[in-house]
C-alpha cells in the first residue's frame, strides 16, 4: 500500500516530497519533505481510496548526538481500516533559541493541536502557523525541553533546590 | 518576547481583554466533578460559558522520559499508572508492542491470552461502573453511584486475589503472565456473572431510564461524526457519535476475533445523535458486551484450555529483551479509547529509545472547548462527565 501513497504524493506534488520509505519496521515509513507537509496531509485526509481522516498520535525522536529531529504522524483511516506512519525529520544545531521548525497540520486534523503543543513542551519543536503554541503539560515558565536526550535537571525551581 | 512565547503572550492578552460584563470563573484544579485535577478556565457571560481553556499537567511525572530509562518489563508498572482505573488494558497494550517486535506473539499458549482477556474485561467492567457512576454524581444522583462502586468491589477483590494488588496490577507480562489464576478463580468469577447481570437491569431502572437523568443528559454536548474524527476522540465517545469503530474488532488482536460481542453504537434514543445520554449509554452497553466476553473466556479456559500443572505462564518470559533498532506504532482498545504506544527501539540494549504513549482520555479532552462552548455551565458538567476522563492518562 506505501508505494500506491507513494505514487499517489509524486503525480500530485511531486517526486521532491518524498524522501525515503523505511521498510524495516514491521509497518513500514514514509518519510516526507517538511515543506510539502500540509499539502501532503490534505492530500492524503481528502483522497478517494485512502481517506486518512484519524490523527492517532504525533510523536517526536532525537537522534541525539546527532543534529537532527523527527515527528512521526500516526494515521488510520477510519472508512478503509488502514494505517499509515509519516516521518518528517529536521536537521537543527540544539541551540535553544533556535528550535526546529515544521508547519502545523492542526489545520487539516484539529487533534494535532494538542499533540503539537505537547512536542513544543517536551521536544522543543516549534510548529508554525499553530493557532496557540504554548506549553501544554510543564509549567509556562519551565526551561529547556525534558525529552531531549541532552537535557539537564535545573538545581533550582523558583528558588526551591529540586536536586 | 520571542516567536516561542508568542503563543502564551497572545493568552495573556486574551484573558486581560476580557470585556466588564464577562467573567473567568476557575473550574478546578480541586473541583470534584473535573475528576481529578484538571483546571478549566471559563471566559463566561452570565451562565453561558464562551470559551474554555483547559490547563493540565498536574499530575504530570512524563512517562516517555522514565521509560527511557529502563527496560521494557520494568516500564509494565508505569503503564498501570497511565490509565490507573483500567490498569490491565493498559499493561496489555504495552506488552502485546513489545511482543509484536520479538515476535512471539503467535507463540503464546491460548490459556494466557484468554485470561489476559478475561482480566482486562473485568478491568474494563470497573472502569465504566465509575464512569457510570460518577457521571450519575455529578448530575446529582447519589444512589448510583454507591451501587457501582458495590458491584465494581467485586472485581476489585478478584483481580486483587489474582495479582496481589487492588488497582496496579503488574499482571500481564512481556511473554506470558504473572502467575496462572488463583485455583477456584473461575467458578469465583461465575458466580459474580450470575451476580451482576441482574444488577445491571436495575441500573438501567435506576439511571438510564430516569427522566431526571435524560432531562439533563439528552440533547446536551451533542458531538457530530466528523468533529469526533477530526479531534481524535476514540472508544465511547467515538461509537456514541454513531461510528462502528472499535479496535478489538478492527485490528482483531489477541483471542478477540473468536468471541462473540456486538459493538454498541449511539443512536440518539432519547434526542440527538451522539449527546451526553448517548456516550453514557454506549458505556452501559459495553458492559453488558463484556459481561458476555468473559462468559465465553470462563467456558473456555475451564473445558478448553484448562488448568494443567505443566501450564507455566512465564515461559515465553524472555530473560533479556532483544531488539534490533525499529519502530513500532501500537494500539489497543481501552475502555476510554484507543491507547497507543509508539516505541522506538535501540540495538545491543533492552533499553527503548523513546516510548510514546498516546492517552485516549488526552485526545478525548480536547474536544471540550469545541463541545462547551455556548453551554450552560450546569450543563459543561455533564459534558465533562460523559467524556469521562482520566487524569493520569491526559497529564501521563
Amino acid at each position: 500500500m506505501i508505494t500506491e501513497i507513494k505514487d499517489l504524493i509524486t503525480t500530485h506534488i511531486g517526486e521532491q516530497a518524498i524522501v525515503r520509505i523505511e521498510e524495516e519496521h514491521l509497518h513500514p515509513i514514509l518519510v516526507i519533505n517538511d515543506s510539502d507537509l500540509v499539502k501532503i496531509a490534505f492530500l492524503l485526509r481528502d483522497t478517494e481510496g485512502y481517506y486518512f481522516d484519524f490523527l492517532s498520535n504525533i510523536s517526536t525522536l532525537d537522534y541525539y548526538p546527532d543534529y537532527r529531529f523527527a515527528v512521526v504522524y500516526h494515521l488510520s483511516s477510519i472508512p478503509y481500516q488502514t494505517q499509515l506512519t509519516l516521518k518528517v525529520e529536521i536537521e537543527n544545531d540544539r541551540r535553544l533559541d533556535n528550535l526546529p521548525e515544521i508547519p502545523s497540520v492542526s489545520a487539516v486534523w484539529r487533534t494535532a493541536d494538542w499533540h503539537e503543543r505537547e512536542a513544543f513542551d517536551l521536544m522543543g519543536i516549534f510548529f508554525t502557523e499553530h493557532p496557540d503554541l504554548r506549553r501544554i503539560l510543564l509549567p509556562d515558565d519551565w526551561q529547556g525541553y525534558p525529552l531531549r536526550k541532552d537535557y539537564e535537571d535545573a538545581e533550582t525551581y523558583h528558588g526551591i533546590a529540586i536536586k | 518576547m520571542t516567536r516561542y512565547t508568542e503563543g502564551l503572550e497572545n493568552y495573556k492578552k486574551k484573558i486581560a481583554a476580557i470585556t466588564s460584563q464577562e467573567m473567568v470563573i476557575n473550574m478546578g484544579p480541586q473541583h470534584p466533578s473535573t475528576h481529578g485535577v484538571l483546571r478549566l478556565e471559563l471566559i463566561t457571560d452570565g451562565e453561558v460559558v464562551k470559551e474554555i481553556i483547559p490547563h493540565l499537567g498536574y499530575l504530570h511525572r512524563c512517562f516517555d522520559k522514565h521509560a527511557e530509562s529502563m527496560n521494557y518489563g520494568k516500564a509494565i508498572p508505569f503503564t498501570d499508572r497511565l490509565d490507573y482505573l483500567s490498569s490491565m488494558n493498559n499493561s496489555h497494550a504495552f506488552v502485546m508492542g513489545v511482543e509484536r517486535m520479538l515476535k512471539i506473539e503467535d507463540k503464546l499458549p491460548k490459556r494466557v491470552e484468554y485470561i489476559r482477556v478475561l482480566v482486562c474485561e473485568l478491568n474494563r467492567i470497573a472502569s465504566h461502573l465509575i464512569a457510570i457512576g460518577t457521571y450519575g454524581i455529578d448530575i446529582g444522583a447519589f444512589t448510583p453511584f454507591m451501587w457501582c462502586f458495590r458491584d465494581r468491589e467485586h472485581i476489585m477483590n478478584m483481580l486483587e486475589w489474582a495479582s496481589g494488588s487492588r488497582m496496579l496490577y503488574n499482571y500481564i507480562w512481556i511473554g506470558g503472565l504473572f502467575y496462572d489464576l488463583p485455583v477456584g478463580f473461575e467458578e469465583r468469577c461465575q458466580e459474580f456473572v450470575d451476580y451482576f447481570k441482574p444488577k445491571l437491569v436495575e441500573l438501567d431502572d435506576l439511571l438510564s431510564n430516569n427522566q431526571i437523568f435524560i432531562s439533563r443528559t439528552a440533547n446536551i454536548g451533542a458531538l457530530p461524526a466528523d468533529v469526533a474524527i477530526n479531534y481524535g476522540c476514540s472508544g465511547p465517545m467515538l461509537r456514541a457519535s454513531g461510528i462502528k469503530w472499535d479496535l478489538r474488532r478492527v485490528d482483531g488482536y489477541s483471542v478477540y476475533p473468536e468471541l462473540e460481542f456486538e459493538i454498541p453504537i449511539g443512536k440518539g434514543d432519547m434526542g440527538t445523535l451522539g449527546d451526553c445520554w448517548d456516550r453514557y449509554k454506549v458505556r452501559v452497553d459495553e458492559v453488558k458486551e463484556s459481561v458476555k466476553i468473559i462468559e465465553q473466556c470462563l467456558q473456555r479456559l475451564r473445558a478448553d484450555f484448562k488448568r494443567t500443572p505443566d501450564f507455566d505462564p512465564r515461559g515465553l518470559v524472555p530473560k533479556k529483551v532483544n531488539l534490533k533498532a525499529q519502530e513500532y506504532y501500537v494500539r489497543a482498545e481501552n475502555p476510554k479509547g484507543e491507547l497507543g504506544f509508539h516505541f522506538v527501539t535501540q540495538e545491543k540494549t533492552d533499553v527503548p529509545r523513546r516510548v510514546k504513549a498516546r492517552g485516549p482520555s488526552f485526545n478525548n479532552l480536547s474536544v471540550l472547548p469545541e463541545l462547551g462552548k455556548g453551554q450552560l455551565i450546569a450543563d459543561l458538567i455533564a459534558i465533562l462527565g460523559s467524556i469521562d476522563i482520566v487524569l493520569g492518562e491526559v497529564d501521563r
